[in-house]
C-alpha cells in the first residue's frame, strides 16, 4: 500500500515537473515553460522593476582605459562623460545591453536569418529570404573591409562590442530580459558582425522594397501589356516640388548610360501581349512603403533669433522597444546628443555643440534582379556574354528549433547571389532564376559617417563625413551655429538609363549591367539657398533636367514635400515652437486637390440619401487629419473605393498581387480627361462606364462601409486609424494600442496605423543649443519597467521634451539629473 | 494530545526549513528553477513525519515562500508587469489570478516532492 502511495506520489511529482518545464503548444504558438516563467526567483517576476528604483551603480572593467561617469536624467537618458573615445563607446554598448539587450539580439537575428533557431520551422521562409538576399554576405563584406582598412572604426566597433559583452558577463540567468524567458532561449555574445548585420537590416528596411517591388512591377507589366502599363504607371509628377528647387542647373553628367539595343524586345517586351500568371506559394512581407521621413533646416534669415533651426523626423515602423535610444556622449574630442541605434556605436540623428544633422530616405532604386540561364539544375554554370561562366556555391546553415538544420545552397554569380531558383521561389518570382545585385552587398563604412558627424564642426566636416555614405541612400540635412544650412542626397546611386532596373533585367549579357555609380559631386545638393530653407520629404530630389534616371514614381511620395515647402516658404520669424507645430501638422494637401476633383463627378441626384449625408460630412471637413475629424475617414474611404472601382477590374484578374497605380495618376486624370477609357469596367461588356459612373459607384460602396463604421463608433479618424506601437513580437499585451493621434499618409505628421515619426527632433542652433525631441517609446526595453513606454502619450499629443545637453559640471548640478553610474578601470 | 502538538511543531519547523533552503538555493539562478523539488524531497527523508504532514510542510513552505515573494515584488512594481503577463496568459489581465496560480504551482510541486520523500522512509510508529 505504502509502495503504491510512493509510486503515485513520485509519478505525480515528476509529471507536474515535466508539464511545468515544457513549452506547450497552443495553436501555432508555444507557451513559455510555465513553472520556470512563473518562478519568483528566476521567472518573469524578476523583471518586475521597482517603480522607484535607484539606478546608481559602480561597474568595474579591465577593458577601460580610464574612468567614465554616466549621469541618468529623469527620463533615463544617459549622459556619458569619458576621457577616451573608445571608453565612451564601451559604455554606450554596456548601456544599450543593459536596457535593450533582447531587442538588439532579436533584430540582428532577423537580419541574419536566424529566427528559426529560436522560433522553429514557422519562420524558415523569412530566414531563407534574408539569407538568399545576401544579408549575411553583405555584413561580412563590411566586416572584412573595416578590419583590413579602417583601424579607427574597427576599434570603435570593438570597444562597443566589449561593452555589450561586459554587461552580458555579469548578467545572472534570473535577470535576463523578459522576452528570453517568454520565448525560452538565452542571450549570446555580441560580435562586431552583429553591428554590421543590424546596419544591413536598416539598408534592407530602406532600400529592400525593390526586392519585392521589381518583381511585382514586372508581373504587372506582363499582365497588362506594355501600352496599358505605361499609361497607368507614369513617372511624370506634374505637381512635384523637388528637394532641389526646380530650375536648378545641373552639371553635365560624367556617365552617360545608354539603353541596350535589345531592350525593347528583351527587357520592355513591348511586343508581348498581356498574359496571365500562375501562383503557388506565399510571398514574404516587403518593407513598408511608408518608410520615409521629413527633415528641414531654416536659415537665420527666417528665424526670430537669427540662428538656424534644424528638424528631423524619420518615419519608420512604430515598435516597442523603440528602434531609438537617446544618449549624450561627451569626450575630449567631441560632445554630441541624439538618437542612437541599440546595436551600433555613435549617435545617428542628433547634434553636437557646433552643428546638427538629420536624415530622410532617398528612395532611389539600388537593388535589381537579373534573370539567369543556368546550364542545368546543378547551377554550376550560367550563360553570360556568349559562354558558360562558373558560379561559386555559398552555403548557409539555418539552425531550426526542434528540427534538423536546413542547408541553403546559393549560387553566386558575378551579379550577386541567386535569390530565386528551383530551391526557393515565391508566387512573384514565377519560377525564374533571379540573381540580385544590390549596393547593400558592398562593403560600407557607414558607421564612420555618423562617427564623423558626431565630431563635425562645420559644413566641410559635414560634406566630408557624408561622402563616405553608400547604402541606404539618404537626404542628409545640415545646419551649423555659424549660420550654414544645407541638404545633400548621398549614397551609392546607380547611373541608370530610363527605366533601367524597374523590371527584372536580362542577365545573359553585360549590356544590362550598371554603367557605374554616380560620382558624389553629381549627387543633388544645395547650400544656403536664397529661399532660406532646405527640406526633404522623400519626394523626387530633382526635376526632370537632372541627367540621371531616379526610379519609379512609386518610390517618391509627392504630397508631404509640397506641404512642407509651402509652409516653410510662408513662415517667417520662426521659433523652435513653430517648428514643433509644423512637425505635428495634420493638413491634407492631397485631399485639398482630390476633394474638388471628386466633386466634378459626384451627382447628388443619383446618390442615395445616406451617401449624400456622407458627402456632406466630407465637405464640411476642415482638411486637417486631426484625431476627432470624421470627414477624413469619409474622404479616405470614398477615394479608396473610387480607385478600386477604376483599377479593380483590370488588376483583380491576376492571381498574384500586382502594383496599384499611384494615387496621383488617377487624380491627374480626373482633372485632365473626364472621358478616360481606363475607367470602363471591362467586366461589363454591354456598357461603357465613364469616370462619373465609377466615382458615384465608389461613393455608394464606401457609404455602406461608412455606415457600419458609424454604428461601431469608428468614424472618428483616430478610432478608424487605430495607431499602435507594437512590441517586436506583435504581442498586444506588450504593445500600446489605439493611440489618440491624427496624421496619416501624405501628411507632415505621417502617423498611419503602424508607421510614423519614430523620433522627432528640433534643434535651435543658438550659442547654448536649444533642442527638443522624443520618440514613441521609452528608454528601457523592459515591459516590466515604468520607463518602457514613458514617452508615448506625450508623443501622441504632439508635445516635446527639452533635451538636456550640458557639460559635466552643469549636468551634475541640474535638477533633472537623478542617478550616477560610475565605470571604473581595474 | 501532546504528541500531535509536537508533530505540528515539526510540521512548522520543516515548513520553514523547506522555504529557507528553497530560497537559498534559488539565489543561484544557474541551477534549475525546480531545485526546491530536490531539496524538499531530501528534507522530507531527513525529517520523518506523517506523509500528510510532510506534504503540508513542503506545500506550505514553497507555496507561502512564493506567495510572499511575489506579493513584495508585485507591489513594488505596482502590478505593471503582472497585469501584462495576465493578458498574455488567458487570465483577462487579472494579476490576482496570476499570483494565485503561481503560488499554487509552488504549493503543489513542493508538496508532492516532500510527500514522495516522506513515503520513501519506512513507516514510523507515532
Amino acid at each position: 500500500m505504502r509502495l503504491l502511495s510512493l509510486l503515485v506520489s513520485a509519478v505525480v511529482t515528476i509529471a507536474l515537473l515535466i508539464v511545468l518545464n515544457t513549452q506547450l503548444s497552443i495553436g501555432t504558438t508555444k507557451t513559455p515553460k510555465l513553472g520556470y516563467f512563473l518562478s519568483p526567483q528566476q521567472g518573469f517576476w524578476k523583471n518586475a522593476e521597482k517603480i522607484n528604483d535607484n539606478f546608481d551603480a559602480t561597474i568595474l572593467s579591465s577593458d577601460l582605459k580610464g574612468n567614465v561617469d554616466v549621469y541618468m536624467d529623469d527620463r533615463l537618458v544617459p549622459h556619458i562623460y569619458a576621457d577616451h573615445d573608445e571608453d565612451a563607446y564601451f559604455v554606450q554598448g554596456y548601456l544599450h545591453a543593459k536596457y535593450r539587450l533582447w531587442q538588439m539580439d532579436f533584430q540582428t537575428r532577423v537580419a541574419a536569418g536566424r529566427l528559426s533557431e529560436i522560433a522553429g520551422a514557422d519562420k524558415l521562409s523569412i530566414d531563407r529570404f534574408f539569407r538568399r538576399l545576401g544579408m549575411v554576405y553583405g555584413a561580412a563584406q563590411t566586416e572584412q573591409y573595416i578590419n583590413e582598412h579602417n583601424p579607427i572604426m574597427k576599434a570603435t566597433v570593438e570597444a562597443y562590442t566589449k561593452g555589450v559583452n561586459a554587461y552580458l558577463k555579469q548578467l545572472a540567468p534570473a535577470d535576463m530580459p523578459f522576452e528570453y524567458k517568454l520565448m525560452n532561449y538565452t542571450p549570446e555574445e555580441w560580435t562586431p558582425l552583429k553591428t554590421y548585420l543590424f546596419l544591413m537590416f536598416m539598408s534592407y528596411d530602406l532600400t529592400g522594397r525593390s526586392a519585392t517591388a521589381d518583381l511585382q512591377l514586372t508581373n504587372t507589366k506582363e499582365f497588362l501589356g506594355y501600352d496599358l502599363f505605361t499609361k497607368l504607371y507614369t513617372n511624370q509628377q506634374d505637381s512635384l516640388d523637388p528637394i532641389i528647387p526646380k530650375g536648378t542647373v545641373f552639371a553635365k553628367p560624367s556617365i552617360i548610360p545608354i539603353q541596350p539595343e535589345s531592350a525593347d524586345s528583351l527587357y520592355f517586351k513591348k511586343e508581348g501581349s498581356p498574359h496571365s500568371v500562375a501562383s503557388t506559394q506565399k510571398s514574404p512581407e516587403a518593407p513598408d512603403k511608408n518608410n520615409g521621413s521629413n527633415n528641414w533646416a531654416v536659415s537665420g534669415t527666417k528665424t526670430k533669433s537669427g540662428r538656424p533651426i534644424l528638424c528631423s523626423d524619420p518615419h519608420l515602423g512604430l515598435n516597442l522597444p523603440s528602434l531609438w535610444y537617446e544618449v549624450q556622449i561627451t569626450t575630449p574630442t567631441h560632445s554630441t546628443y541624439g538618437a542612437s541605434f541599440p546595436g551600433s556605436p555613435a549617435v545617428i540623428i542628433g547634434f553636437n555643440d557646433s552643428v546638427a544633422w538629420g536624415v530622410t530616405n532617398a528612395g532611389r532604386d539600388v537593388l535589381d534582379y537579373y534573370e539567369i540561364k543556368f546550364k542545368d539544375s546543378a547551377q554550376k554554370e550560367y550563360w553570360y556574354n556568349g559562354k558558360w561562366e562558373t558560379t561559386t556555391n555559398r552555403q548557409e546553415i539555418i539552425k531550426v528549433k526542434d528540427s534538423a538544420d536546413v542547408i541553403e545552397n546559393i549560387a553566386m554569380t558575378h551579379w550577386g547571389p541567386t535569390m530565386f531558383d528551383w530551391h526557393y521561389q515565391n508566387p512573384q518570382s514565377k519560377g525564374r532564376n533571379l540573381a540580385v545585385k544590390w549596393t547593400g552587398h558592398n562593403a560600407s563604412t557607414g558607421v564612420e559617417t555618423f562617427y564623423k558627424l558626431n565630431r563635425a564642426k562645420n559644413y566641410d566636416d559635414y560634406i566630408n563625413a557624408i561622402s563616405l555614405w553608400k547604402c541606404p541612400g539618404q537626404n542628409f540635412v545640415f545646419a551649423s551655429k555659424n549660420g550654414d544650412i544645407a541638404i545633400k542626397q548621398q549614397g551609392s546611386f546607380v547611373a541608370r538609363w530610363e527605366h533601367q532596373g524597374d523590371f527584372i533585367m536580362p542577365g545573359e549579357d553585360s549590356s544590362y549591367d550598371w554603367k557605374g555609380i554616380i560620382p558624389n559631386e553629381e549627387n543633388p545638393m544645395i547650400k544656403n539657398p536664397l529661399r532660406g530653407f532646405v527640406s526633404s520629404a522623400n519626394q523626387k530630389p530633382v526635376d526632370p533636367s537632372y541627367p540621371y534616371y531616379l526610379g519609379t514614381a512609386g518610390s517618391f511620395p509627392l504630397y508631404r514635400g509640397i506641404s512642407v515647402n509651402k509652409r516653410l516658404a510662408e513662415m517667417d520669424q520662426i521659433t523652435a515652437e513653430d517648428m514643433q507645430h509644423l512637425q505635428t501638422d495634420n493638413y491634407n494637401v492631397f485631399a485639398q486637390v482630390a476633394r474638388p476633383a471628386l466633386h466634378k463627378f459626384i451627382d447628388p441626384e443619383i446618390l442615395s440619401p445616406e451617401a449624400n449625408r456622407m458627402i456632406a460630412l466630407m465637405d464640411n471637413w476642415n482638411l486637417y487629419n486631426n484625431e476627432n475629424e470624421k470627414g477624413i475617414t469619409v474622404f479616405k474611404l470614398i477615394w479608396d473605393s473610387v480607385e478600386n472601382a477604376v483599377w479593380g477590374d483590370e488588376l483583380a484578374k491576376s492571381p498574384i498581387p500586382l502594383t496599384k497605380p499611384e494615387s496621383f495618376v488617377l487624380l491627374d486624370q480626373m482633372n485632365k480627361d473626364t472621358n478616360w477609357v481606363i475607367a470602363d469596367n471591362i467586366d461589363t461588356k454591354e456598357k461603357v462606364e465613364t469616370l462619373k459612373d465609377q466615382v458615384n459607384l465608389g461613393v455608394e460602396k464606401a457609404t455602406k462601409v461608412l455606415l457600419q463604421l458609424e454604428r461601431a463608433g469608428k468614424l472618428n479618424w483616430s478610432n478608424f486609424k487605430a495607431t499602435r506601437v507594437s512590441h517586436l513580437t506583435k504581442i498586444e499585451a506588450l504593445s500600446r494600442m489605439n493611440l489618440p493621434i491624427g496624421g496619416g499618409v501624405n501628411i507632415i505628421n505621417a502617423t498611419t496605423d503602424t508607421h510614423g515619426p519614430s523620433w522627432r527632433m528640433v534643434v535651435h542652433l543658438t550659442d547654448e543649443i536649444e533642442a527638443y525631441g522624443l520618440y514613441p517609446g521609452g528608454q528601457s526595453g523592459n515591459p516590466g519597467s515604468p520607463f518602457y513606454d514613458t514617452f508615448i502619450n506625450y508623443w501622441a499629443s504632439g508635445k516635446y521634451y527639452r533635451l538636456l545637453f550640458l557639460p559635466k559640471e552643469k549636468l551634475m548640478a541640474n535638477e533633472r539629473t537623478k542617478w550616477h553610474i560610475q565605470f571604473k578601470t581595474i | 494530545m501532546k504528541s500531535s502538538l509536537s508533530i505540528s511543531l515539526k510540521l512548522v519547523l520543516t515548513m520553514f526549513l523547506s522555504a529557507f533552503v528553497a530560497y537559498a538555493i534559488g539565489l543561484y539562478s544557474v541551477l534549475p528553477w525546480w531545485s526546491f523539488v530536490i531539496t524538499n524531497f531530501f528534507i522530507a527523508i531527513l525529517f520523518a513525519q506523517k506523509p500528510i504532514n510532510s506534504f503540508l510542510a513542503g506545500a506550505l513552505g514553497i507555496g507561502l515562500l512564493w506567495l510572499v515573494h511575489i506579493l513584495i515584488m508585485d507591489s513594488q512594481n505596482q502590478h505593471l508587469l503582472s497585469t501584462k503577463v495576465a493578458n498574455i496568459l488567458p487570465l483577462n489581465g487579472s494579476y490576482a489570478k496570476l499570483i494565485v496560480i503561481t503560488s499554487l504551482i509552488g504549493f503543489l510541486l513542493g508538496g508532492f516532492a516532500s510527500l514522495t520523500g516522506s513515503l520513501i522512509r519506512k513507516p514510523k510508529e507515532v
